[in-house]
């Protein structure tokens, strides 16, 4: 295991405050996120590629990327963040590939969801769980 | 001990099957073959290619005991599926006789009496004699290293992974990836990479500021009329199970699309076989196996399992070869337009009193160890009990550091880490100094001693069961179970992260663990920077010492179910 007694008092603020999230109540606040930005209309899938890893090696910088050949525009959502808003990016008729690349900040573990939509109005959802964990045991 | 005769039947314990894919033939097949020495060292040749695969050595130069896992479970779909068979099930899964040299080396049944028959497994000149005896059947053959090779022991340690870097060099590998070499350093990684006649491959490691490749992501070799593409992929989590700040501009990853891409990328190449020599961990190899296509072999590392016979996965073999020098896998295909049309499998268990040492190789061994050998050989004390490791929940020589780090710390509570490397320790043998680096060794190896609450104590064991019983092998790091001293627990394994670990209970009172509390903890192998503290095999030593003679109780501090 990995703690100082510095590191374990710091740990243990950040991380329990992490666990204490409740899910639930941030997925409420997604999904009025999502319906603002869609109308209302049903989200599809298929057709965005959303590539993040499965467990970040620093939560404070996770590098994700989305890809949406064909999109207008992409949002993103981190939606265990007390503030679930990442971005959102509008491709332009001129824009060589509809896809985006950032590093964002997680809280804790928690699904990323991108939402891409399409020239025609559709949309279409991708999302990923990336887990944020304590580490120091594999072996 | 065992007679070189005996070996006869016990070198079977490799079954040369051609095309099998099922389990249950392979001792069957094997006592009908009868093979002799001269058999062993005539391996039946196949096809036109050879593959020769070592990992998870962990700097074992000489012969060694390891029991194999009593308790190995597998979540959600592999639940039941090799390698989360042991014991009996083991015996009976791949048609195994109780007692015989193969259910030795394969599983923990009866592991005190026959490792005193058998005698020691592994040591790197045996392993040389097998594989110089490929080599005279197919020089070309390839040998491939999967890493957690320049870790484990005192002379590695003291020397900082050039013993085992001398000794491989030796065996000429064709290529290696890697896990606890970063553990090193990356100054000193890279100071050994430069130095290496044959490239450290790693296709999923990047540079973590600009996330490009940082690595030789994969090797072409022209074997037997065919293109062989070997890509490596290293330990995916480096950062997070081990100290990220010995190396802090790299990051790893499963990175299953760079795995599709660079597949694709040596198939466009012209590679007829596309070999992947890896340190993900088996469970994450079969997913990968069915999630990317186009791999003809998975070379597994990581979780130290060893299998008679290939997993298949669609199309793709997952060769399971052990750890600490226990067995080589030697795996000759027919490899023909692109094609594989066949192929042969032996898993090569290194009886050490049968296989005779290399004499080039036991020299520089000796070699390496000389400047050592009164530190090596310094006996602290003896066990009373069997001393091992592998299991997912605990082990003996876990439940020693524990009982050490309580006593030597004045703690309430132990926590050490769910390694899997590490030999055993018959009854009745001395420990010595190497013993005990053998269990410990490592470059952050401080022991802490630290206030934890019984909220945090519980968001660890949560943390780490996770880590081991996630269904989604992507989110497991391949570790065991934290091992806990001073307290007990329920874990139900089938549970998600949050709700597995309950009734924890402090042992010495006998009450429940206070979630608002602080208990005193003790521990060892934090990854993180400035930990401060002992080393843990001062802390062993010390306690060894005073004790004379250790013993260990059965430890029943941990249920489990769910299974």
């Amino acid at each position: 295991m990995e703690f100082t007694r510095r590191g374990a008092i710091a740990i243990s603020a950040g991380f329990v405050a992490v666990l204490m999230l409740p899910a639930r109540m941030a997925k409420a606040a997604v999904d009025e996120k999502i319906a603002a930005f869609t109308g209302g209309a049903s989200v599809g899938s298929g057709g965005i590629t959303l590539t993040t890893p499965e467990i970040a090696e620093n939560g404070n910088t996770v590098p994700i990327e989305v890809n949406a050949p064909g999109a207008t525009e992409i949002l993103v959502l981190a939606s265990g963040n007390p503030t679930p808003d990442v971005c959102s990016v509008k491709f332009g008729p001129l824009a060589g590939s509809q896809s985006l690349s950032t590093r964002i900040r997680l809280a804790g573990t928690q699904d990323v969801v991108a939402i891409a939509k399409m020239a025609d109005g559709s949309f279409v959802q991708a999302a990923n769980t990336v887990k944020v964990t304590i580490g120091g045991c594999g072996g | 001990m065992i007679s070189r005769r005996d070996f006869l039947q016990a070198a079977v314990a490799a079954s040369a099957v051609y095309g099998a894919s099922g389990i249950g033939n392979w001792a069957r097949l094997a006592a009908q073959q009868a093979l002799t020495q001269d058999q062993l060292l005539n391996f039946d040749t196949f096809g036109n290619v050879t593959l020769i695969h070592v990992t998870d050595i962990h700097g074992q130069l000489k012969p060694i005991w390891f029991r194999e896992p009593e308790i190995n479970l597998g979540v959600g779909d592999v639940n039941g599926k090799p390698p989360h068979v042991t014991g009996e099930d083991f015996l009976r899964m791949f048609d195994i006789k109780p007692g015989t040299p193969e259910a030795y080396a394969l599983t923990h049944v009866d592991f005190v009496s026959l490792a005193r028959g058998y005698g020691k497994m592994g040591g790197l000149d045996r392993v040389a004699t097998v594989i110089n005896a490929i080599r005279a059947d197919r020089p070309d053959a390839l040998l491939l290293d999967g890493g957690d090779t320049w870790h484990g022991s005192y002379t590695c340690f003291k020397t900082a992974g050039q013993d085992m870097v001398n000794a491989m060099n030796a065996l000429k590998p064709d290529a290696m990836t890697s896990h606890w070499e970063f553990t090193l350093g990356i100054d000193r990684v890279t100071e050994i990479v430069e130095s290496l006649p044959f490239p450290f491959l790693g296709a999923n490691i990047f540079d973590a500021e600009w996330d490009e490749p940082a690595y030789e992501p994969y090797k072409m070799f022209d074997r037997g009329g065919a293109q062989i593409a070997v890509i490596g992929q290293a330990f995916p989590y480096m950062p997070i199970a081990n100290p990220g700040w010995m190396f802090p501009g790299l990051s790893f990853g499963v990175r299953e699309e760079r795995m599709a891409a660079v597949v694709a990328e040596v198939r466009d190449a012209g590679a007829d076989l596309v070999v992947v020599l890896s340190h993900n961990g088996f469970d994450t190899d079969r997913r990968m196996a069915a999630q990317v296509p186009g791999i003809d072999v998975i070379l597994t590392g990581h979780t130290h399992d060893a299998l008679p016979e290939p997993v298949m996965v669609g199309k793709t073999m997952l060769i399971a070869s052990g750890s600490n020098g226990k067995f080589v896998t030697r795996l000759d295909l027919d490899v023909q337009g692109g094609q594989l049309l066949g192929f042969r499998h032996k898993l090569i268990p290194i009886f050490s009193d049968v296989i005779a040492p290399d004499a080039d190789m036991a020299a520089l061994i000796d070699e390496q160890r000389a400047p050592y050998t009164a530190d090596l050989e310094k006996v602290l004390g003896t066990t009373d009990s069997l001393l091992y490791r592998r299991g997912n929940f605990n082990g003996t020589w876990d439940d020693l550091i524990c009982n050490a780090l309580i006593e030597e710390r004045e703690a309430d509570i132990a926590l050490s880490p769910g390694f899997r490397w590490g030999p055993s320790l018959l009854p009745g043998e001395p420990i010595t100094r190497e013993d005990v680096f053998n269990a410990t060794s490592m470059s952050y190896p401080n022991a802490y001693r630290s206030e934890m609450t019984g909220e945090m104590l519980h968001i660890i064991l949560e943390d780490v069961a996770d880590n081991l019983f996630n269904p989604d092998p992507y989110y497991q790091q391949g570790g065991d179970m934290v091992r806990v001293g001073g307290m007990g627990y329920h874990i139900d394994v089938s549970k998600p992260q949050g709700s597995r670990i309950t009734n924890m209970t402090l042992l010495k009172t006998g009450e429940a663990i206070d979630p608002g509390r602080s208990y005193v903890v003790s521990g060892w192998a934090s990854v993180n920077e400035g930990t401060e503290g002992p080393p843990i095999w001062q802390v062993v030593e010390d306690y060894i010492t005073r004790k004379g003679t250790v013993s260990v109780d059965p430890n029943k501090s941990v249920q489990v179910s769910g299974a």
